[in-house]
């Protein structure tokens, strides 16, 4: 089966001589759910305007479905679908006219777009914004506007570029779960966030990138299994004036009932129960400091 | 199958021209105070200026009184104006909010959005020489000699400053940037093109200056194809309207193509 998205050594020199992208090799399968993850500058958005034509690359191939975006252009371009960072719409527009337009230039006659418009209205919970110019819209439901329109034309391949960013959470929740039955239903999605616990709960398979590489990437289950150390937050039940020795872990004090523990991955965390334990100390709740994907990632990125 | 593939890709890029063609008549539909009321106020103003209170005292031009010598000039100078701005105005907003993404992501030909954005400018420069004709018909009896050729001149007309309009807006930066060509270019063309005057009454030197302003030609084709009467052959210029659409149009698609002023 042919990859839903390929690139091969991808290459982006601005005219600024900024080297963006430095050489990607990238394979996503088809009904992925891949997360593209870096700091900021790493070059995913480049990477992702360069898939979406809205890029021109210096050297290398994309590859959407097969379709090069350069010699089958049209076909290529006919499978994505993109809800990029920043809003993008005529804000004196419809909302559902916006999507109308939107499927027009795929090709969608004006009386099939409106019920493929509809539904993707419902879905998302704006058929009752739809005479809504954009721009009275709040800021969740203009990503929620930039869903639909990328959805209109039934892609194959969804690219969502920070889709999240300034919504929230309750509104987060519901476009995520929206986003994994759209990737049960067989839509290939590629998204690229900040919030790295989103990745790992939704993504099967990760790419990290920094300064224009891809420095690691598999599927998310095998990547998160590297990571090396893992912090952990304590809430004790007595004030504590210094944090506790417990033997082969690191512990520091946070507040008087807040305890961090440094987990290598060999070791197990029984071990700090018994130790807090035989020192009177009871624990009353345990959490990761950060979620286990941004802990690999900051140890990658190296910050 | 190649065939049919083909077949199936002129469809979806006829559906999206008609998309953009559609989408650029609502808009100046839509703001129709600020797109077709003006150009009545402001020819109606020049024909009451310059065609009753000053052509009154003028003798006739070429045989015609000069309030209808200039009645093609001042429709034409209408339909350039207007469909320069529709299209500048329009593709711009679209590049300066973003939205030209929405197309550019897509499987459109540049040739194609550039079609439909051009055709948008012609519809509006259409729809304005009916009002001003209409506005005219207050003044003096409009006479269409040759109602075919007026069409097509009113339409190539239309169409090269709907491509000049688009070319202007691919390298603007600023709103600012859009009124430049106007105030600089087109305002004293238009004035220079023979719309108050016949070139003939010019000093040989002038009239051979006049001779390389594109504008000169459609205003004399149009005066033609209106009242029968023209500083210029017909034939030749229809050739320079033709060739300045036909530059401007291969002008236009180049710079989509590579993006200038859209992608980086």
């Amino acid at each position: 089966m042919v990859p839903a998205l390929k690139l091969a050594g991808l290459k982006k020199v601005y005219r600024n001589r900024v080297e963006a992208v430095r050489g990607i090799d990238l394979e996503v399968a088809q009904g992925d759910f891949f997360a593209l993850l870096g700091p900021n500058g790493a070059g995913k958005s480049t990477a992702i305007g360069i898939i979406c034509s809205l890029i021109n690359k210096t050297s290398g191939t994309v590859q959407v479905f097969g379709h090069d975006i350069d010699t089958e252009w049209a076909a290529a371009r006919a499978c994505i679908g993109l809800v990029p960072q920043e809003f993008n719409f005529n804000v004196w527009e419809p909302v559902e006219e916006i999507l109308i337009n939107q499927a027009g230039y795929y090709g969608i006659p004006r009386r099939v777009a409106r019920g493929r418009a509809e539904e993707a209205l419902v879905e998302l919970g704006l058929w009752d914004k739809r005479r809504a110019v954009a721009r009275s819209l709040s800021g969740g439901m203009k990503r929620r506007l930039m869903i639909a329109r990328a959805l209109v034309h039934r892609p194959r391949l969804l690219i969502l570029d920070e889709p999240t960013a300034g919504v929230d959470i309750e509104i987060r929740r519901s476009m995520w779960n929206f986003m994994r039955e759209t990737n049960r239903q067989g839509t290939t999605i590629i998204l690229t966030t900040h919030y790295l616990e989103e990745a790992e709960n939704v993504c099967r398979r990760v790419a990290i990138i920094d300064r224009g590489v891809i420095i690691e990437q598999g599927d998310m289950a095998t990547l998160l299994r590297k990571l090396h150390r893992e912090t952990f937050v304590l809430s004790v039940d007595q004030a504590l004036g210094m944090a506790p020795e417990l033997e082969g872990y690191a512990t520091r004090l946070v507040d008087a009932h807040t305890l961090e523990v440094e987990v290598e991955s060999e070791r197990d965390i029984n071990a700090i129960f018994r130790g807090l334990d035989a020192m009177g100390i009871r624990v009353q709740t345990l959490r990761n400091k950060a979620n286990r994907l941004e802990e690999l990632f900051l140890g990658l990125v190296g910050k | 199958m190649a065939r049919l593939r083909s077949l199936l890709l002129m469809d979806t890029e006829v559906v999206a021209f008609r998309t953009i063609f559609t989408k650029e008549i609502v808009r100046f539909m839509r703001i129709w105070i600020q797109t077709l009321v003006p150009p009545a106020i402001t020819m109606g103003l020049y024909f009451i200026i310059f065609g009753e209170l000053l052509g009154k005292n003028l003798p006739p031009v070429n045989g015609i009184s000069f309030m209808d010598y200039i009645v093609p000039g001042i429709i034409l100078m209408a339909v350039i104006t207007n469909a320069y701005g529709n299209v500048v105005a329009s593709f711009f907003s679209t590049k300066h909010q973003h939205y030209v993404e929405e197309m550019i992501i897509a499987p459109i030909r540049p040739s194609i959005i550039v079609a439909g954005y051009v055709s948008g400018g012609i519809a509006r420069g259409i729809v304005v020489a009916f009002i001003v004709g209409i506005v005219a018909m207050a003044f003096t009896e409009v006479k269409v000699e040759q109602p075919w050729l007026a069409g097509l001149v009113l339409v190539l007309t239309a169409s090269l400053f709907s491509l000049g309009g688009f070319i202007n807006a691919v390298f603007s930066k600023t709103f600012d940037d859009i009124s430049i060509i106007p105030t600089f270019v087109l305002t004293p063309l238009t004035y220079l093109g023979g719309v108050f005057y016949s070139v003939e009454i010019l000093p040989a030197l002038w009239r051979d200056v006049s001779a390389l302003n594109p504008i000169l030609y459609m205003v004399n084709a149009f005066r033609y194809a209106l009242l029968g009467t023209t500083d210029v052959d017909l034939g030749l210029s229809l050739a320079v309207i033709l060739a300045f659409n036909g530059v401007f149009a291969v002008i236009a698609v180049g710079l989509l193509r590579k993006g200038v002023g859209i992608k980086s």
